[in-house]
């Protein structure tokens, strides 16, 4: 489902082009040496006929051979020039253009990197993927050929008109005549294509999801049989492509018609006016064979115009995806005067009065909800399926911010920190365990800085793995720290994974933990190997942990109960299991209550 | 590339992306046999683009002649007062115009169609085969590198049909129709022209080998860098979470760096290329010019004759540009359609039956294991389940316990045919599984994962995953069944909602019983449960176990069991270590006799004081 919003009022190729002038200024010198390069090699190219027309109708026609050889090796030198020019031009833009896409992309990446989470569940990422590779590919195929010849052409062909003009007033008329319908007819065609051109781009991006959800999604798609089903509907869409890039390719095709057949037109009728002017002694043959040769010049220059005007075309569309993301502001943002939290940061947490509300929802998830953590404590968060615990999570690291209230880490307002200092003393673990295809190190290390002379230190990463007790199997996995793990690598269990997770958390010893459930998509046996890190984990640090199981409550000293959006009952969990029947109900375990077992 | 890349990539077994010569030319033959069949059904299409293009060509080369004519002899006779002819020639040149413009198009329009056509069924193909391909399959090769063979790769190709046919095709003609041309001019002039074409091939030769290495390059590289940009936007909580921004743009910086490096080496590989052959076209055209020239003074040669050579020279030499655009194209596609074709020729590890043999109506829901061995294909010496028999008989509640590795997951998978045993039988009804088709084994049999993936549409569209067919009341009624309906309903656009990227809208625990919900739906007689363990409260969860006991009943399940409560509803426990039922009964039995499984219960037990 794309999330792209529609294609707004035409706002013109050229304007949306206009935003890609910050990566491409700093490459001007190149560009324009390679725009120029390459209108020197057009006009040596045009100098080649003429000068071996000189020699066929002078030394040859004359039998003159002395002055011959020199002529060839003018010739040749021309030829020669031409050659070295075309390949400077390339050459000149090959790194440009690649350096254009690459800065671009690492922009958009950087950019993607820190809009909050709300924007990434909202938009699909195979349209944000699609933007990061079709749509740049564009841009720099644009940047290296279509834009330069677009202008070398545009010259030409002015250039040539002048000419025209200049052989003859009249025959120039006809061609400036010929001209008005011809700008008319392809300025509407290409405003038309811009617009299918977009919706091919869009279209190309849903393709990407659709992509990325049947190789994200094999198992169910295995478990239920659905491949055939999914593979109907890609096709369905890949054929809704189709169908838009042949619209696409009609519109050339049509633009590819008026721009032969116009110039050919303007031709015929410089030939039967300029045979007229002949015939009545207004105009030498000379010179009407000059125009029809001029005229013969412009032939490729223009009919090529339509083609590179889908091009710049595709660019434009391109460049405007590419800046409908970039455009949007992070929601998240660094305050503009940071304020530093003491040394050492003691770790009390509280949140004072906190709503939440998802953009574009009719209610607030959170609605004035007041929990005090204090400095060294467990708190366990407990709330039935969808009461906003891992919403509630995510406003600590400022995933999300709050959209009432306030967040305080020793006092101070969260929004008020440096993200970085704030992320630094706060960390968090998620309910799924997310790993990347990396060596278990960097896993570890996840926001380490890069710089090899403060490169993770080994010592520190396996302290963080022992604490969380994973330093017995990183240990005997082949490779030791260095193992790839992650899709790309080698395949851990889920107790394995959770444990990494934790041992990311702890990693450079946080003073605050945020715990998403870290005993969830755990069996039995291995929900004693985490209980037993949990444990470890959670002494001499501030912690707020979602449970869902008595087990993981009884970790905590305290418990907070959430319901409704606020929170209900805070307590000792003894104490609210005999007196609070919503928490009772909550946490009454059903295996023993089946087994009969009073609790 | 820099070693600080392969560093936080860290080490795994399958890195081996260089290509032995050998591998190398299997690659490229079965990409052209790839590129025969495609194109197969289009023959007629391409033979009329072909012709169009012949046309279009000769009218194009029509047009000069026709201007030569009106000046020559059209211009003399209106001045002697015979107009005529002339304007016979000005509304020849006229139509040529037109006809040219108007073929172009056509030609335009054919060929793009059968572009379009081709890569419509190439992305079927891919699309279809990733989804046959075993779970073995996607294990190894990843989303990542499936999703560029299915995006960037075929936008390469789609580059090529988009230029390439027209630039081929035309450089082709004219290169053929110019060398019959030149001999019928003047055959010695001709043989210059021709050994030109040696230094021409060497070139060809050398920039098809080098440029091929850098696309396969620019393939490779552009494959890593999709995976890191689709993982650290899925993963997209931890990298802000842990401040993993920077370190996560310097990999993406690297990366884009080996990208861009592998795209200018192939770009000035073009560069060199165009400008060489341009200055061997220019270096042939000196050559005829002195030779002929010379000659044309000995009287051996028409002055008509030389001229007329050198415009065809030139014409000769300016398609070799687009030749060369060709090329360019060509050979990224290529290295596309290489790695394209080794996923296609990649046999389905759970093949289809050749010949299906139909399911007993209705299925009963019997399954047997007879001596069944089995081992991963990645790890064959492994045994994972070395000789295995069991039957449930159709109906029953199987729980599966046993330690992580104890093979509990593999018999399943061997139940769901996501694998096949190495060795041994699994029959469904007496039928084995291996002649039943793929589709009716699927409406016999579900089996849910872990794992709740949720895709991009409703709630609805995700329940009605089950079974397609169903109607809004079936799939409000599966909501129900599980205890969904209650919190679907109180979503903003109730079973419309969309549930957003991976179902980012709801919690981990309504995930899971949208999965639930999918079950019942689908309304299989056997029913294989890779438990999801605690991400409910306890009293959703009862729901679902109230529920499960409902779906179950007059069922056949598998149970791979987290939970006593769960192994208690049962019928039938088997505890696994190492691959070996080490203990078989109803659950009562065993929890009151002193096997492995009394142990784990009191284990339990004590965990939940």
């Amino acid at each position: 489902m794309s999330d792209a919003t529609p294609p707004g009022p035409a706002d013109g190729t050229l304007s949306a082009l206009r935003r890609l002038l910050p990566y491409v200024r700093p490459h001007r010198v190149p560009l324009v040496g390679g725009g120029l390069a390459a209108l020197a090699a057009t006009l040596a190219g045009l100098a080649v006929p003429l000068v071996t027309r000189e020699i066929v109708d002078g030394p040859i026609a004359r039998g003159d051979l002395g002055v011959l050889p020199w002529l060839v090796l003018g010739v040749l030198g021309l030829g020669l020039a031409e050659a070295a020019l075309i390949t400077l031009r390339r050459a000149l833009v090959a790194r440009p253009s690649n350096q254009v896409e690459s800065d671009m992309r690492a922009d958009l990446f950087a950019h993607l990197q820190r809009l909050p989470v709300a924007f990434h569940d909202r938009w699909a990422s195979g349209q944000l993927l699609s933007r990061a590779t079709a749509d740049l590919t564009t841009i720099r195929w644009f940047v290296a050929f279509s834009g330069t010849f677009l202008v070398v052409n545009a010259v030409t062909v002015v250039v040539g008109i002048g000419v025209l003009v200049w052989l003859s007033p009249w025959l120039g008329l006809v061609v400036a005549v010929t001209a008005v319908p011809l700008t008319v007819l392809t300025l509407l065609l290409e405003r038309r294509y811009s617009v299918v051109a977009r919706r091919a781009q869009d279209q190309q991006g849903d393709l990407a999801t659709v992509v990325e959800e049947s190789a994200l999604g094999i198992r169910v798609l295995k478990s239920l049989g659905r491949g055939r089903r999914l593979t109907e509907h890609f096709v369905a869409r890949s054929r809704g492509l189709r169908g838009t890039e042949l619209a696409k390719l009609r519109l050339v095709a049509a633009l590819w018609f008026v721009l032969v057949m116009l110039p050919e037109t303007a031709v015929a009728t410089i030939l039967g006016l300029g045979a007229y002017g002949v015939a009545t002694g207004s105009l030498t043959l000379g010179t009407l064979v000059a125009a029809v040769t001029v005229m013969t010049y412009l032939y490729w220059p223009i009919a090529t115009l339509g083609w590179l005007l889908a091009e710049a075309s595709n660019a434009a569309t391109a460049t405007t995806r590419y800046w409908e993301v970039r455009d949007v502001r992070p929601a998240v943002t660094d305050p503009d005067v940071a304020v530093a939290l003491p040394e050492p940061v003691r770790g009390a947490l509280e949140l004072r009065g906190v709503s939440f509300r998802y953009p574009g929802a009719a209610r607030d998830v959170l609605h004035g909800v007041d929990l005090v953590v204090r400095p060294g404590e467990t708190m366990a968060l407990v709330g039935a399926t969808g009461s906003g615990k891992t919403t509630l999570t995510a406003l600590v690291p400022r995933l999300q911010d709050v959209t009432a209230g306030a967040v305080t880490v020793d006092g101070l307002d969260v929004r008020d920190l440096a993200l970085s200092d704030l992320r630094r003393t706060v960390a968090t673990a998620f309910e799924d365990p997310v790993l990347i295809s990396a060596s278990v190190r960097e896993n570890v290390a996840l926001g380490a800085p890069t710089r090899p002379d403060a490169a993770p230190n080994d010592e520190d990463v396996w302290e963080a793995l022992r604490i969380s007790r994973a330093d017995g199997f990183v240990a005997a996995l082949p490779w030791g720290l260095d193992t790839r793990i992650g899709e790309q690598g080698m395949s851990l269990s889920g107790g394995q994974r959770q444990r990494l997770a934790l041992a990311r958390a702890v990693f450079g010893r946080p003073p605050v933990l945020v715990l998403d459930d870290p005993l969830s998509a755990l069996d039995v046996h291995t929900e004693a190997e985490v209980e037993a890190a949990l444990r470890q984990v959670l002494t001499g640090v501030t912690a707020l942990v979602v449970a869902h199981r008595s087990s993981t409550v009884q970790l905590a000293d305290r418990v907070a109960l959430l319901s409704g959006g606020r929170i209900t009952a805070v307590g000792v969990h003894g104490e609210l299991m005999a007196t609070h029947p919503e928490y009772r109900a909550l946490l009454a375990s059903l295996d023993v209550e089946r087994d009969g077992v009073p609790t | 590339m820099s070693t600080d890349t392969d560093d936080w990539r860290g080490v795994a077994t399958d890195d081996d992306e260089d290509l032995t010569p050998a591998a190398g030319l299997r690659l490229q033959r079965r990409a052209r046999s790839l590129v025969v069949d495609l194109v197969r059904p289009h023959r007629r299409a391409v033979s009329l683009a072909v012709l169009l293009l012949v046309l279009d060509n000769a009218v194009m080369l029509a047009g000069p002649l026709l201007v030569a004519l009106a000046i020559d002899t059209g211009v003399p006779a209106a001045l002697d007062g015979r107009p005529a002819p002339l304007a016979w020639t000005i509304a020849g040149y006229a139509a040529c115009g037109l006809a040219g413009a108007g073929l172009r198009a056509a030609f335009l329009v054919l060929s793009g169609r059968v572009g379009q056509d081709l890569l419509l069924e190439l992305r079927r193909r891919v699309f279809a085969h990733g989804q046959r391909l075993s779970l073995d399959f996607h294990e190894s090769y990843t989303s990542g590198r499936l999703i560029s063979r299915l995006t960037s790769d075929l936008d390469s190709l789609g580059d090529l049909l988009e230029q390439g046919l027209d630039g081929l095709l035309g450089a082709a003609l004219s290169l053929v129709g110019i060398s019959v041309l030149l001999v019928v001019l003047d055959a010695p002039l001709a043989l210059i022209v021709f050994a030109g074409f040696v230094p021409l091939m060497v070139l060809t030769r050398w920039f098809q080998r080098s440029s091929r290495a850098s696309y396969r390059r620019t393939r490779t590289t552009v494959a890593r860098l999709i995976v890191h940009f689709v993982e650290s936007m899925n993963g997209i909580r931890a990298v802000q979470a842990f401040r993993r921004e920077r370190r996560s743009e310097a990999i993406m910086d690297e990366l884009g760096t080996a990208f861009r490096d592998a795209n200018v080496e192939a770009f000035r590989t073009v560069a060199w290329y165009v400008g060489l052959t341009r200055a061997v076209g220019n270096l042939t055209l000196a050559t005829v010019l002195l030779v002929g020239g010379l000659r044309v003074v000995d009287g051996t040669l028409a002055l008509g004759a030389l001229t007329a050579f050198l415009l065809y020279l030139r014409r000769f030499y300016d398609p070799l540009d687009d030749l060369a655009q060709f090329f360019n194209a060509y050979q990224s596609a290529a290295a596309a359609l290489e790695k394209i074709s080794s996923v296609l020729d990649t046999p389905p590890g759970v093949a289809e039956p050749r010949r299906p043999v139909a399911l007993p109506a209705p299925v009963r829901g019997e399954l047997e294991f007879d001596r069944v061995r089995f081992a991963y294909r990645r790890a064959p010496d492994r045994l994972v389940l070395p000789e295995l028999s069991l039957r449930v008989p159709a109906g029953q509640t199987v729980a599966l316990v046993g330690a992580t590795g104890a093979g509990k997951s593999s018999l399943a998978k061997l139940a769901a045919r996501f694998h096949d045993p190495t060795a041994g039988t699994v029959r469904l009804d007496g039928v084995d599984l291996r002649d039943v088709a793929d589709a009716d084994l699927r409406d016999a049999l579900v089996m849910i994962t872990q794992e709740s993936f949720l895709f991009s549409g409703s709630v609805a569209d995700n329940i009605a995953m089950g079974r397609p067919s169903a109607g809004r009341d079936e799939v409000v009624a599966a909501a129900g069944a599980v205890g969904a309906r209650g919190f679907v309903e109180a979503l903003p656009d109730g079973f419309d909602t969309d549930v957003r990227k991976r179902g980012g809208r709801l919690s981990a625990g309504q995930r899971q019983l949208v999965s639930l919900a999918r079950v019942v739906l689908a309304d299989p007689a056997v029913v294989l449960l890779d438990e999801a363990t605690s991400s409910l409260d306890v009293p959703s969860e009862r729901a679902v176990q109230d529920a499960l006991a409902t779906v179950l009943a007059g069922r056949t399940a598998l149970i791979i069991a987290h939970r006593l409560s769960t192994v208690l509803i049962a019928d039938r426990v088997l505890v696994m270590a190492d691959g070996v039922i080490v203990q078989d009964g109803p659950p009562r039995e065993l929890v009151e006799g002193d096997g492995e499984f009394a142990a784990l219960h009191a284990a339990w037990r004590a965990s939940l004081a």
